[in-house]
């Protein structure tokens, strides 16, 4: 002990275990609180999560459902016969159609007024309709046929809430006496919503006609797309890891190699984009909005995703393999492909599904080669046309409803997302189902 | 299209010299595989790799210098007299193309027949329509001079592609030829096949190194090509961005500082959201976090970064940015005119980072050594304080480099600006207010209508290029402290 301690002695506390001082006090509540901050934090993030989905949920549910009408129809000989006659057919079969829509609801025991041109804001054209199928169909004369009408868009939109009775003007598209007769119809069970194939299988409609548009196109040209990256970057990206992790020597050059795929992988999109259009397009002429072109730029930007999954792969393969193959006499390129390659296939394909996941959902590299501002209107007509002709792709089909200035078209664009997401998620889990059914631990 | 023929009928020759390569080595060894240097297979990938390899070799390089010697012949054809004030041979050459192609849909949808294609000169106003029901949009009446080097870059083009698809198949039998002439039992095919593949690893490997050439080269071209037409010291200092729209430029303020200020205000944002919550969510899953609720936690986490780009992009537009317009807009605290702000973008960027920030964070703490821990709380420390005085220091330089690279995501982020951001460029320092970024106007520039020639396209690659050497040097600098800080501890 020093004369200092002596001389001020420190008065002992009092102190029990049990009884905790201020101090550390103090010390546990800062403990909670960083814990507590920790706990937040993870929660906002996963509150994050959850808002998006019930936003994309909520809003890109009712894509997927049309407001129909469904009217049982008969149409006798004399009937067609006497309206082929008249001067203006098309209004003389949507007489017919409205009488037999009357009748029907009278049998309901309801009376609605509405006249020719009621009809025609809520079903659009429905005697051309009538008279293009009966003249296709003649064998269904004098028949009951149900006939299923889309209702216009801005019914359905009275149906999803988009269009209001207290905010409704009246205008040459809807007024507010045609509401009257579309709760009437709900209520006679003419009018309903049903699911929506068309929008899973049609193509984009022009800016007009929000209730058209489909996303079926633009899956298609996805489709192509992601042909040309999988044809492209899996045997590239398979062989340059190949060559980094086992034949490479130790050089300038190796490590140039490496340092651009490191790099590359950190380049934005948007970059990727620029190279292709200034490559692919202004100077070799490829042509815009092509599926082709689109794919060649999504295979660079997926390249190094693709290059650094099957390096792991194959680095994981246990060097004792090599050593045994090349023990009975293969040679090394033998050994690589016939064993280490295979052992490594799993870890690949997982890692080229996860790249081509990524290259599905990429939009700004396809803003540049001309995808956006292009209207799928329909199918491709074959294969090679598949790739060549102009198309768009689904996250670029996206971006374009969500750029149109006709609200209706937002929910389709939401739609479309539900529809990409449910892609990138089968996908995924193909992913994992592979990784768990066949990863070898060593 | 016959280049798609052209490659199936290679691979065919192909083939069926794989086949002949193979039989030929077996006859030569008396049927008995025991005699060959190789196994059989080798003689046949020795003939297909040597029919193949060259051909579409040549098929690769006459694809792209064709072009090239196609436009130098054409605009050879082109007197100076017939370019225009205002306009340039690019422009010209942009309409003779165009022209070429319009002949073509004509041919193709039986409008014209390939004899009046090649020689029509007598009635224009008739061509011209007869383009445009081809639907290929003629900018003009096709002049004489147009017409004539559309007719000629045509014929030209047509005859290139005949001589390649000739050329292309004589190759490929001379190389299957050649291969199978040096068929024989003791012919050293498996070394040969193996060469060749070596060869082949090498070149694909190489791609990474040809990407980066393509990307330096076609930004470094346009963008000399842009400061050659715009002072570039205005592009650099300029406060103001203000493109004409009229495509003739000349009285466009083309400064880069206004989105420059927009790209970081909005990053910033992000970054004030990704990274205290993403932080935080990194301490609390290495550190707290039974393995239970890591193993729930991190992988719901992780579903942010694997949502599309374009996804978040309609979440701002559609969602955060009414949201938002509710609390601050004029309903409310009345600081906000439009859903389309900094705070928008930055808030959903910032969303969107967040498991960027944590995952790479999580890594590198949990690389701070045991050790260092059990020192810590062996001098009595509480486990927030080991965190705070211990563990956050040693991970320091491992976690600002995850930052870095979150910055650079978020600075080369394209589809959530170009929905949530709005696209007025403006110097303010009102986060409610709409900016745009670099990335939202290369977007806006290149696909307008504007010509590839004008300045207000090329800036585009100008500003292509800032956004390269920005998102670059972050990224150079975040993996060497990344590297440096990992090697401390291992």
């Amino acid at each position: 002990m020093t004369d200092a301690s002596m001389d001020n002695p420190t008065p002992a506390r009092s102190r029990s275990l049990s009884q905790t001082d201020p101090n550390t006090r103090r010390r546990n509540a800062a403990e909670r609180r960083f814990r507590a901050y920790g706990m937040a934090a993870i929660l906002v993030g996963l509150f994050f999560l959850t808002v998006l989905f019930v936003s994309i949920v909520r809003s890109g549910l009712p894509a997927f459902t049309r407001t129909v009408v469904t009217v049982d129809f008969t149409l006798t000989q004399e009937q067609m016969d006497a309206a082929e006659s008249e001067l203006f057919k098309t209004k003389a079969y949507s007489n017919l159609f409205i009488a037999s829509l009357q009748e029907q609801l009278q049998q309901r025991g309801m009376t609605v007024e509405f006249d020719e041109a009621a009809i025609e804001r809520l079903l659009g054209k429905v005697g051309g309709t009538l008279r293009a199928h009966y003249q296709a169909n003649p064998d269904e004369l004098s028949q009951p046929v149900a006939f299923e009408l889309a209702a216009s868009s801005r019914v359905d939109g009275y149906f999803k809430g988009r269009v209001q009775r207290e905010t409704l003007q009246d205008s040459r598209f809807l007024q507010l006496s045609d509401l009257d007769l579309v709760d009437a119809l709900e209520e006679a069970g003419i009018i309903k919503q049903a699911f929506s194939w068309a929008f899973i299988t049609g193509a984009d409609s022009g800016v007009d006609n929000p209730g058209g548009a489909g996303i079926g196109a633009s899956v298609v040209g996805s489709f192509f797309m992601m042909l040309v990256v999988l044809v492209l970057s899996l045997p590239i990206g398979v062989a340059a890891s190949i060559y980094l992790e086992e034949f490479a020597p130790q050089n300038r050059f190796t490590d140039l190699i490496e340092v651009n795929i490191s790099n590359l992988a950190a380049v934005p999109s948007i970059v990727f984009g620029i190279l292709g259009l200034a490559v692919f397009i202004q100077f070799m002429h490829l042509p815009q909005s092509a599926p082709l072109v689109g794919g060649l730029v999504l295979s660079l930007m997926t390249l190094p995703t693709i290059i650094i999954s099957t390096r792991a792969s194959l680095k994981a393969v246990p060097p004792s393999i090599r050593d045994a193959a090349l023990g009975v006499g293969a040679s090394k390129m033998q050994a690589v492909f016939h064993h280490v390659l295979p052992l490594a296939a799993p870890g690949i394909l997982t890692g080229t599904i996860i790249g081509l996941a990524q290259a599905l959902g990429e939009t700004a590299p396809l803003l540049l080669i001309g995808m956006v501002g292009f209207v799928a209107r329909g199918y491709p007509e074959g294969f090679v046309e598949g790739f060549t002709e102009p198309n768009s792709a689904m996250p670029a089909q996206i971006y374009t409803w969500a750029a149109r200035a006709d609200v209706s078209f937002y929910e389709k664009a939401w739609g479309g997302i539900i529809i990409l997401l449910a892609f990138l998620l089968t996908m995924n889990i193909i992913a994992i189902i592979l990784r768990r059914r066949f990863e070898r631990r060593w | 299209m016959p280049l798609f023929w052209l490659i199936l009928i290679v691979l065919v020759i192909a083939a069926v010299g794989y086949m002949l390569g193979r039989s030929r080595a077996l006859a030569n060894a008396g049927g008995d595989s025991r005699e060959l240097h190789s196994l059989p297979s080798y003689y046949g990938w020795n003939v297909a790799l040597k029919a193949m390899v060259p051909t579409f070799g040549l098929l690769i390089v006459w694809l792209l210098a064709q072009p090239l010697y196609v436009n130098s012949v054409i605009s050879g054809m082109i007197p100076d007299s017939a370019i225009d004030d205002g306009s340039s041979r690019g422009l010209v050459m942009a309409e003779v193309r165009r022209a070429a192609t319009g002949l073509d849909n004509a041919v193709a949808q039986g409008l014209m027949d390939e004899d009046f294609a090649r020689n029509a000169r007598a009635d224009f106003t008739d061509v011209t329509q007869r383009l445009k029901d081809a639907g290929q949009i003629v900018t003009a009446e096709v002049t004489q001079t147009v017409l004539r080097a559309a007719q000629r870059y045509r014929i030209v083009n047509s005859t290139g592609y005949l001589i390649m698809s000739i050329a292309a198949i004589v190759v490929a039998l001379a190389g299957t030829l050649f291969a199978l002439r040096e068929t024989r039992a003791l012919f050293r095919a498996r070394n040969v096949v193996e060469f060749g593949i070596h060869a082949l690893l090498v070149a694909a490997a190489s791609i990474a190194i040809l990407t980066t050439v393509g990307i330096v080269l076609s930004l470094v071209f346009n963008t000399w090509e842009f400061f050659r037409l715009y002072p570039a010291s205005d592009f650099f200092f300029g406060l103001n961005w203000a493109p004409s729209f009229s495509g003739r430029g000349g009285s466009s303020d083309l400064g880069v500082l206004p989105l420059l200020w927009g790209t970081f205000y909005i990053s910033i944002v992000a970054l004030a959201v990704a990274v205290p919550i993403g932080l935080f969510a990194a301490i609390y899953l290495s550190e707290y976090a039974s393995p239970r609720v890591r193993s729930v936690a991190k992988p719901l986490l992780e579903i942010l970064a694997g949502i599309p780009t374009i996804v978040y992009g309609l979440f701002a537009l559609l969602t955060v940015g009414p949201l938002l317009l509710k609390v601050f807009g004029d309903d409310g605290l009345g600081w906000m005119q439009a859903g389309t702000a900094v705070m928008t973008a930055g808030l959903v960027m910032g969303i969107m980072l967040i498991p960027f920030v944590s995952s790479l964070s999580d890594d590198i703490i949990n690389a701070v050594p045991q050790a260092m821990r059990d020192g810590s709380y062996g001098l009595g420390a509480t486990q927030s304080e080991t965190i705070r005085q211990v563990v956050i220091p040693a991970a320091l330089p491992g976690i600002v480099g995850a930052i870095l690279l979150a910055a650079s995501r978020a600075i080369g982020e394209t589809m959530i600006v170009v929905l949530g951001a709005g696209a007025a460029a403006r110097l303010s320092l009102n986060p409610f207010e709409a900016m745009t970024t670099v990335t939202a106007k290369i977007v806006s520039q290149l696909t307008g209508d504007a010509d590839f020639a004008s300045p207000e396209a090329l800036v585009a690659f100008a500003l292509g290029m800032t956004l390269f050497v920005l998102t670059l040097g972050l990224n150079i600098i975040a993996l060497y402290i990344v590297r440096k800080y990992r090697e401390q501890y291992e």
